[in-house]
């Protein structure tokens, strides 16, 4: 099958794409090499500022890689039909958007080279070993599941049996990535930001919102450069899910302010002033903040009328939306709005250092090569079982 | 696979043979887990310290100056990757949820000594995904550089800045190499360690022992004769942010 991704119809605009991104991920890993030598100087990150654009989008990441449960569980769970086609590109999209992760982590280490000590040594009361188990175990999942069902597809049978136990063994595995992910940040003491229940169901919330949208953005595109359709119902049932998920991120958002404005706590308060209006004379988010808040109502302007949510051009609008706005809240200010208060009380800027940002580019453009791969695999498969199907029907009505 | 008699006897021959050396290799290796501690070693259950502020005013720098000199800790020179286990910082930053707005201003700037506080319930040792840190029998947050694998995880733990991040290869910045104690390489998070090394030799830590008027004072908590027992026993000493459950070692007397 996998001959699908590499050689049978190619066309050259898509070798192009790849040659693209082959040279962006090569110039991310020059900039790697250079951080291996160097180390971390190289980038923005500072003692007060631990963390910043690497395990942001980290983050970020984990939430795409779990969203694939919003095709799987309804197609699987509530036999909603019009997801089978497009169950695979969830399962794909899982997987890029996991090796990313996985990536972005390694980037982060200042030892890298001995990151199997989480393995070596297992720490059952650490939050970051349980995230590295579940995130292999996820991947590997997913692996299994696509690869098979595509297989399956591709050979014009029905999956093995045993596929449709992993995928059910998915659907809480998908919910357990990102809750042990906000687990990561919700119980540290003294960091007030982070420290609320409410992290994992706002991060569960905000992926549910963020990759359904980045599928259908995937969907779009394939029609118009595969001419693979992931039809209408199924879009449509996508951005329902979008639009929920989407509200109810935006309102956990909300319900922060009351907390820390009315309480009037200055640790609860602090990193929302610094966000949203600047704080001790630093206001470096604040502009981004506010692109936020646009895009953030722009989407959700777009998405609740049922006129602007069916019309394609505005869905597209919303989706793009809803995936920039949640990429600024989860993937950029986040994870530096936690740690921009130092444990004195004083706010540390950060600005990313040229070589953190080419390499998180070389992520995305590995990320995205990855998809890409995939992706033609995918749509040869279904070209021919949409073909075999067609031919078939045509036999049997003749036979009639 | 095609066995034959012969290549059966061959594989068999040479596992019979690695199976004869193995008990062999574990005397190359030297014994293990046998070595006597030095006699004179300080022992304790649960170190902790006091500082006296008012006794240590003139002697903080040499404290700070001997614990880096001590433990080869490098002077980076700028604020953003600074390394450093002891120093020093205002009341107002160190105490930051216990000043108020008409608060004494000689107070509010006085410079403090800080340094790891060996929480009892250390934030950090619950976040290593490796152990790397770690709670020691008697009390002392260690760290292992050598299992370390710089996911800064601890530094998000710790609400008392105590940790500082090799950002680059430290050596080129430490003035005189100290060959008694191990130099770290980049990429390791590092922090001051109750100068364990010292008490293995019946030595008092570094810092204590550069403040020359007991400005601080250090001692067993499980040993109600300790001489911080008997200060805490005696004299009203307060905690950095106690109110975070890490439970704090290093006590002040403002």
């Amino acid at each position: 099958m996998l001959e699908k991704a590499l050689i049978k119809e190619s066309k050259r605009m898509f070798w192009y794409w790849i040659i693209f991104l082959v040279v962006l991920a090569g110039v991310g890993f020059n900039s790697y090499l250079h951080q291996l030598n160097q180390g971390l100087t190289v980038t923005g990150l500072s003692r007060d500022i631990s963390w910043g654009l690497y395990i942001g989008q980290f983050t970020f990441f984990v939430g795409v890689a779990a969203s694939a449960v919003m095709l799987v569980l309804p197609y699987y769970l509530h036999n909603v039909k019009e997801f089978g086609r497009i169950t695979v590109v969830g399962e794909f999209l899982a997987v890029s958007a996991v090796i990313m992760c996985m990536l972005f982590i390694i980037v982060d280490m200042g030892m890298p080279m001995r990151v199997l000590n989480m393995f070596l040594y297992p720490t059952l009361n650490s939050p970051m070993f349980w995230d590295a188990t579940v995130l292999t175990g996820y991947l590997l999942l997913n692996i299994f599941i696509g690869w098979n069902v595509l297989e399956a597809e591709n050979k014009g049978v029905n999956p093995p049996k045993w596929v449709k136990t992993l995928i059910l063994i998915s659907i809480p595995w998908a919910v357990s990535i990102h809750t042990v992910t906000a687990f990561l940040y919700a119980g540290l003491p003294s960091r007030h930001y982070w420290l609320t229940a409410l992290i994992a169901p706002k991060f569960l919330a905000s992926a549910f919102a963020t990759g359904p949208a980045l599928l259908i953005l995937i969907c779009f595109m394939l029609k118009k450069f595969t001419g693979f359709d992931a039809g209408k119902k199924a879009i449509q049932k996508l951005a329902l899910i979008i639009t929920y998920a989407m509200c109810i991120s935006i309102f956990m958002v909300a319900v922060e302010f009351f907390t820390a404005f009315f309480s009037q706590v200055p640790g609860h308060m602090v990193t929302l002033q610094y966000l949203f209006m600047g704080a001790h004379g630093h206001g470096q988010f604040v502009a981004i903040m506010w692109v936020f808040v646009v895009l953030a109502v722009l989407a959700l302007v777009l998405l609740i009328p049922r006129k602007t949510r069916e019309n394609d051009r505005t869905l597209i609008i919303a989706c793009i939306a809803v995936f920039v706005s949640m990429f600024i809240e989860k993937g950029l200010t986040f994870v530096i709005g936690g740690l921009s208060e130092n444990p004195f009380g004083e706010i540390t800027p950060y600005i990313p250092g040229i070589h953190e940002i080419l390499i998180s580019i070389g992520i995305w453009a590995l990320g995205i090569m990855i998809a890409s791969l995939f992706y033609k695999m995918v749509v040869s498969v279904k070209r021919e079982s949409d073909f075999a199907n067609a031919s078939f029907n045509k036999q049997e009505m003749r036979d009639c | 696979m095609n066995i034959n008699r012969r290549k059966f006897l061959k594989v068999g021959g040479v596992l019979a043979l690695g199976l004869s050396i193995a008990p062999v290799s574990g005397v190359l290796a030297g014994v293990k887990g046998k070595y006597m501690p030095n006699s004179k070693a300080l022992t304790g259950k649960n170190w902790a310290m006091v500082i006296d502020m008012k006794k240590l005013d003139q002697d903080i720098d040499a404290c700070i100056t001997a614990c880096h000199k001590e433990h080869n800790v490098p002077d980076i020179g700028n604020k953003k990757e600074e390394v450093k286990w002891a120093w020093t910082d205002k009341y107002g930053h160190l105490f930051h949820d216990n000043k108020h707005e008409y608060m004494n201003e000689e107070m509010e700037h006085k410079d403090f000594l800080a340094l790891c506080n060996h929480c009892e319930n250390p934030a950090c040792v619950r976040v290593c995904p490796t152990q790397a840190t770690f709670k020691s029998k008697d009390g002392i947050v260690m760290m292992d550089y050598h299992r370390c694998i710089g996911c800064r995880y601890c530094m998000a733990g710790c609400p008392y800045g105590a940790r500082s991040f090799n950002f680059k290869d430290p050596r080129p910045f430490i003035e005189e190499t100290n060959p008694a104690y191990p130099t770290r390489t980049k990429g390791v998070v590092e922090k001051c360690n109750f100068c364990v090394e010292r008490l293995a030799k019946g030595l008092i830590p570094a810092c204590a022992e550069a403040s020359k008027n007991g400005g601080i004072l250090f001692g067993d908590l499980e040993d109600p004769n300790s001489e911080v027992r008997k200060i805490l026993d005696t004299q009203f000493t307060v905690q950095r942010r106690p109110s975070l459950g890490t439970k704090p070692k290093v006590f002040y007397i403002l």
